[in-house]
């Protein structure tokens, strides 16, 4: 078989990833070391499955990190930016700043321009969103201090990539060569700057007006596919658009998804683009490995080994000391360090780009671009060294009290499906001060529900990933109302396959499906025409004169004998006969027991605690 | 001329024998309203605003109900527990039922001999609605003896009429204002400001 079929790739990336992640995370090293060592394994230097087509691959991979970035953006509400300003201006801003500052300094000192100086002291000042985000959430750490640190951090770098993209092209000391007939090198850098100004305005403007409406549009066909197939549209239109004004596209991608965020489409992109995200990025993260210049590395290898070191425990100090500063104590501070010492895929983009530019010389770029594999590849192994050696041994364990300002601060319960039914549950709880999170596939329903200020959310409740990006791993109940008792079922069987700890609360339509819902294992189900027809009736006995508590307690008598009555049949209903049986055994217990209630016989059943008729018999009797 | 307002409570009124011809009788009487708080209130869920402003347009307030374990029916309670509130009942604030006369009209199984020191209940009438006594203390208001229908379960047909027509005329007696000031606070029950006291 040919080398350079598609086919042939596609297998060998694939077969490498299922086995290279299957072992790393076996022996607990996270998906991420998987993957480079994978991309190792196939590449030049061991296996060389892959050779000088890794690079071009890279391209294809890239668009993980910009897949990634939109995503991040989408997660960005503007208020959880608020509420974490102090860390993301403070912590990371200064983070950002002085290892900047202090990278840069020294390869001043040690003899590079100003302007490669500048370039190489923010590459490498950032660190890895990718790998952290993930680790951190595989090792549920995102909600601890160090977690929501890190956050904060990594968040004011991938905004500071925005600047240094801009601010790149004034520096050059020559012109990209590639991008000599792009439409943007026809101008000045000045101009430039203006043109790259335009452009991210006009996808923060279109996000606003144009995007919502688009999906809107799109989501009224009801077709999961096409609205998957805009959502792509969209990430591709704009990564296209920022390299025609010779930007970053994750840049671009980052900022539609802040400036989708607050969108009741939130659920459905983020889930929409997730599998293509993750695939995209292990695949990043292979070609990452692929493309490690191990021939640079044996040759230099004392000063990639020190380099490596070096930087990492630079930016580890410097986190370290920024993390006392800002508060936090023993472990939490270590953690910091320790998961944002290594460089980050974005250095990877930037280098190139700064390359295009002339900013670094090519022979220590690719150097540079094998002392950031390496210090990513070492993170994962750094995680599980501070876990099991350092943390133990040098630090106590900080408790983390402060439940409050969440990270992801989720709803504790989900209402899918908010139509006749599930409005009312959801008006109720949101009157009582508990504001569920909403799923809806209704878009004019979501449409006018967010007028109101609604957390609505559109998208297919039944599925998996809108569940998980409602936040269903962390909610304790799910109210299930959706219009038909068929997607009741299929809600209920996807909770309790993949939220087994949810606490079902079910529509049910009739007596029929409230059977099919129990034997789906539903243990709290509410019959919709139940309350209201006893109310009703109620009322009824009201009206003729009846007394209203009696009313009332008669009527909380039946509702509870006729739950009764449906618990007991569900026994007899696959044996048609016996069903019937049952059925009028029940019907006449049931005649029974109204009659008895009507009657005011000696005994009765109900509230016989105040019956005096008892009380005057004995008393005469005494 | 003094408006009455009967706070009666009884969960089982359908099955009431007593209170049934008690209610009839002052039915309809001009200035006394009836609040049949189970009827108004079958899910206890107590309108207190509505419960406010009719205590303020009335000056004598009974408290109408089976005597249940010694006490009220729960939804009294519950009525006492919510619309007595601190600054409207009670409290520097709390001067909007200063004034105002209050007292219980009950029927009990037991009889009046049951209800002495040396009685099985142990304890007199006026010591078990003592709590009654007390908080028409605290709310400033003039706390008056009870009208008492004992030995409910053994009484005839006749027998409650009687009582009924006794109570209407306590009723109406208090609203007209014929009895003085000082029979009423030192009266042991109101049976005995119309002449028909109980007796060992
Ligand atoms: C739950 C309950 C508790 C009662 N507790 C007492 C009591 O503590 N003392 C008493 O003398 N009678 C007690 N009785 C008897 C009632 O006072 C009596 O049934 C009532 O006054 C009859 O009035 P009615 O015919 O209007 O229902 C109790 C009755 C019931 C049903």
């Amino acid at each position: 078989m040919a080398k350079e079929t598609f086919l042939f790739q596609a297998i060998i990336f694939l077969a490498s990833a299922i086995i290279g992640v299957n072992i790393a995370k076996r022996l607990g090293l996270g998906t991420i070391l998987g993957y480079l060592l994978a991309g190792i394994v196939i590449g030049p230097f061991v296996l060389g499955f892959v050779g000088e087509e890794g690079k071009d691959l890279m391209h294809v991979a890239e668009f993980g990190v910009v897949m990634m970035l939109f995503v991040i953006g989408l997660e960005l509400e503007p208020n959880l930016l608020w509420r974490m300003r102090k860390l993301i201006i403070g912590l990371g801003g200064l983070q950002v700043l002085l290892t900047t500052a202090v990278i840069g300094g020294i390869s001043f000192a040690l003899g590079q321009t100003w302007q490669s100086s500048f370039a190489i002291g923010s590459i490498l000042a950032l660190s890895s969103t990718a790998i952290v985000m993930q680790t951190l959430s595989e090792k549920s750490l995102l909600k601890t201090a160090s977690g929501k640190s890190a956050f904060a951090v990594l968040l004011s770098q991938d905004i500071a990539v925005i600047p240094l993209l801009a601010l790149f092209p004034l520096l050059a000391t020559k012109l990209p060569p590639i991008q000599r007939d792009n439409f943007i090198s026809n101008f000045n850098g000045w101009q430039q700057t203006f043109i790259v100004l335009g452009a991210i305005a006009t996808i923060i403007i279109s996000g606003r007006y144009i995007i919502g409406p688009m999906f809107r549009w799109v989501a009224k066909t009801r077709q999961r596919e096409l609205f998957m197939a805009t959502a792509l549209l969209l990430v591709f239109a704009i990564a296209e658009l920022m390299v025609i004004v010779g930007l970053s596209p994750a840049l671009g991608t980052f900022l539609a998804g802040v400036v989708l965020a607050n969108s009741e489409y939130r659920h459905e992109l983020e889930s929409d683009i997730d599998p293509f995200k993750g695939l995209l990025l292990g695949l990043f993260f292979m070609a990452v490995g692929a493309t490690i210049d191990f021939n640079i590395i044996k040759t230099h290898l004392f000063t990639v080994i020190s380099l490596v070191f070096g930087l990492m425990l630079l930016k580890g100090a410097i986190l370290f000391a920024l993390g006392k500063l800002f508060g936090l104590k023993g472990d939490q501070n270590m953690l910091l360090a320790v998961s944002l010492a290594q460089m980050g895929e974005f250095a990877f983009v930037l280098f190139s780009f700064a390359g295009q530019y002339g900013l670094i010389d090519p022979e220590l770029l690719s150097l540079l671009v094998a002392v950031v594999a390496i210090s990513m590849a070492l993170t994962p192994l750094l995680f599980v060294l501070n876990e099991r050696q350092i943390s133990p041994r040098f630090f106590t364990k900080e408790k983390d009290i402060r439940p409050q300002d969440d990270i992801d601060e989720q709803q504790k319960v989900i209402i899918a499906g908010f139509g006749r039914y599930g409005n009312i549950v959801g008006r109720f709880l949101r009157a009582n001060g508990v504001s569920a999170t909403i799923l809806d596939n209704d878009s004019d329903r979501v449409d006018l529900l967010r007028k109101f200020g609604y957390k609505v959310y559109y998208g297919d409740a039944s599925r998996y990933d809108l569940m998980k990006a409602a936040g269903a791993e962390k909610a304790k109940i799910i109210i299930i109302a959706m219009d038909t008792p068929q997607q009741c079922l299929e809600m209920v069987s996807l909770v309790k396959k993949d939220f087994p700890h949810l606490k079902i609360l079910s529509r049910a339509y009739d007596r029929n499906d409230s059977y099919d819902l129990m034997e789906a294992g539903v243990d709290h189900l509410y019959r919709e025409t139940l309350d209201s027809s006893i109310r009703l009736g109620a009322d009824a006995l009201k009206m003729l004169g009846q007394r209203a508590y009696q009313t009332q307690r008669a009527a909380k008598t039946f509702l509870k004998h006729d739950e009764n009555s449906l618990s007991e049949l569900i026994k007899y209903r696959n044996d048609s006969k016996s069903y019937i049986n049952v059925a009028k055994e029940q019907i006449t217990e049931l005649e029974e027991l109204i009659l008895r209630d009507m009657k005011d016989e000696e005994i009765l059943e109900r509230d016989s605690g105040w019956d005096s008729d008892t009380l005057r018999k004995g008393a005469i009797k005494d | 001329m003094p408006s009455i307002l009967i706070l009666f409570a009884h969960p089982a009124f359908e099955k009431s024998r007593t209170h049934k011809e008690l209610i009839r009788k002052i039915s309809g009487l001009e200035n006394v309203t009836i609040n049949d708080l189970y009827e108004e209130y079958p899910d206890f869920d107590i309108n207190v605003e509505r419960e406010k402003e009719l205590l303020l347009k009335h000056d004598i307030l009974i408290f109408q109900h089976p005597f249940y374990w010694y006490s009220m029916p729960a939804l009294l309670k519950q009525w006492m527990d919510l619309v007595l509130e601190y600054g409207f009942a009670y409290g520097i604030k709390g001067t909007h039922l200063r004034n105002k006369k209050i007292f219980n009209a009950i029927s009990t199984g037991g009889s009046f001999s049951a209800y002495q020191k040396e009685g099985h209940n142990r304890y007199t009438i006026t010591e078990f609605l003592a709590v009654f006594d007390q908080t028409a203390f605290l709310c400033k208001m003039t706390y008056y003896p009870p009208f008492v229908v004992h030995n409910s379960h053994l009484l005839s047909s006749e027998e409650i009429e009687d009582f009924s027509n006794q109570y209407l005329e306590v009723v109406t007696g208090l609203r007209d204002g014929i009895f003085s000031e000082d029979d009423l606070v030192r009266a042991n029950y109101m049976n005995n400001l119309i002449g028909r006291p109980y007796t060992l």
